[in-house]
């Protein structure tokens, strides 16, 4: 039954966030703010995840070529189709929705319970459009580049580990990546990525808002909007590959 | 004027508030009192609009609030400044920020015209020079002024304030009184006040409404309050031997 209850106030949410904001400058002003946070500050991980993920792929796969029947190119043809169908546009966005969604959960918990948000109100403005309207403009704007910049990452990634290892070549590598590729399978990474970057804010943005309570509700918000961002995202995921895909 | 007319709020079956009526008088010092559980709060928050009423009117100069929606109702939220418990200061924000914020919002002022109505805010509740700090850099009595700074920006037509004196010492509670006094005499704005610090109700209240058990069970003035043989409103007001005592002598200086 809460869960019912909750589709229906999310819904309803989304309802009033989508409404003008108050004033364009303001909004602007807030977006930068949020792709700076949602964004930039999100790129060290990413480098980080991307490179060592991307090796990993490539030597995992190198280490299972036992068929003298695969090519050698196979490698890095395996490592571009994880990177693009799946690593990036979804492990990473599970990855994001534990720091960005706990980070967007507990700020706007801690603004409820301290009673900053019923002064927004208070005043006559429109708290949601405010607070959440910026970090899904943010976010839809800036995960498509994430994750374009994760899957040229990952890619390097992938080839440092098979050069440094000696389990392949630069030529091979690239004539790998370079092999049977679709345009499609960046489309359905792109779709997935933006359909990620809503899931995250929106969700981790409703569990913040309807927090009550105190300090321990905050971090109960926090860790629901991770938990339930996560689900969705796994949910959507399969939806979205059996849309897409096939 | 505000006017509460009949108000009924009930939370998840449980009545926190039956059939309130009460009078909001411009121009003076309004105060709702009341033991800690027994629905100020929720009342304060119903007339505001943050809580919907179930039933019953609320009246803003005739202007029937609990029936407008949309712009209407937001308009009337533009004329409301709100001093909440724990100040409710933006924590990213400056002093000065938390100030120029609702005027950034809602008005169109120039950069330099909302600059202007800061400093005179702040140097209003005497913080002048104080525009650069954060709200964690400041004092619980500097936060609760830059709050009142920020609420009378917009220069309101009502001024609602919760527990303004939470949390601070009486000198510095005092201060906030004095403050809030001064600002509902000098711009003739309707004040209403949660509270209960009885020093303040002495103090600076001109028009005292006592909650009990969600219902409204007496009101009258400052003077009132010392002579009323209401026995809800002694149990409540005069609970200590301490108190008794100064209701003896208060009733002695009224004579």
């Amino acid at each position: 039954m809460q869960l019912i209850i909750n589709i229906g106030k999310y819904f309803m949410m989304l309802r009033i966030i989508f409404s003008r904001p108050e004033k364009m400058r303001i909004f602007r002003y807030r977006l930068m703010n949020e792709i700076e946070l949602i964004g930039l500050k999100s790129l060290p991980i990413v480098v980080l995840i991307s490179v060592f993920m991307g090796g990993v792929i490539a030597l995992q796969t190198a280490a299972n070529m036992d068929s003298p029947l695969l090519p050698e190119y196979t490698i890095g043809y395996i490592t571009r189709s994880s990177t693009i169908l799946e690593f990036s546009p979804t492990i990473l966005s599970l990855i994001l929705a534990g720091k960005i969604g706990s980070n967007i959960a507990s700020e706007i918990g801690t603004m409820r319970v301290t009673e900053q948000i019923d002064a927004l109100e208070t005043m006559g403005i429109n708290s949601l459009t405010y607070l959440v309207l910026p970090k899904i403009v943010a976010a839809v704007l800036f995960f498509p580049l994430i994750l374009v910049f994760s899957i040229v990452l990952s890619l390097v990634g992938g080839w440092l580990a098979l050069v440094s290892s000696g389990l392949s070549n630069t030529e091979t590598y690239i004539f790998g990546l370079r092999s049977f590729y679709l345009d499609s399978d960046i489309v359905y990474a792109l779709v997935k990525s933006e359909v990620f970057a809503f899931v995250i804010v929106t969700i981790s943005s409703f569990y913040g808002y309807y927090t009550k309570g105190g300090a321990l509700d905050v971090g109960r918000s926090s860790t629901q909007a991770v938990v339930i961002s996560s689900v969705v995202i796994l949910i959507c995921n399969f939806f979205l590959t059996q849309m897409i895909l096939l | 004027m505000i006017e509460v007319v009949n108000i009924n709020k009930s939370f998840n079956g449980t009545l926190v508030l039956d059939d309130i009526t009460a009078k909001f008088e411009t121009g003076k010092v309004n105060m709702i009192i009341g033991q800690s559980g027994q629905g100020k709060s929720v009342l304060a928050k119903c007339i505001v609009g943050l809580h919907e009423v179930d039933e019953g009117s609320i009246l803003y100069d005739g202007r029937n609030f609990s029936e407008l929606e949309g712009n209407e109702r937001r308009d009337i939220r533009k004329e409301i400044g709100m001093l909440f418990q724990g100040s409710a200061l933006f924590d990213s924000m400056t002093a000065e920020q938390n100030v120029m914020f609702p005027l950034s919002m809602l008005t169109n002022m120039s950069k330099k015209e909302m600059q202007e109505r800061a400093n005179f805010c702040l140097d209003r509740v005497n913080l002048s020079g104080k525009n650069k700090l954060l709200p964690s850099e400041c004092s619980g009595g500097m936060q609760k002024r830059i709050a009142i700074a920020r609420a009378i920006s917009m220069k309101p037509k009502y001024l609602f304030c919760d527990e303004p004196n939470s949390g601070l010492d009486p000198k510095t509670s005092i201060v906030i009184d004095n403050l809030i006094r001064e600002i509902t005499y000098e711009y003739g704005i309707t004040t209403v006040v949660i509270t209960h610090d009885m020093n303040s109700v002495i103090e600076i209240g001109d028009n005292i409404v006592f909650i009990d058990q969600g219902r409204n069970c007496w009101s009258g003035d400052r003077n009132a309050i010392i002579t009323t043989d209401n026995p809800a409103i002694n149990n409540f007001v005069y609970a200590s031997e301490f108190m008794k005592d100064i209701k003896t002598v208060l009733q002695g200086k009224l004579k």
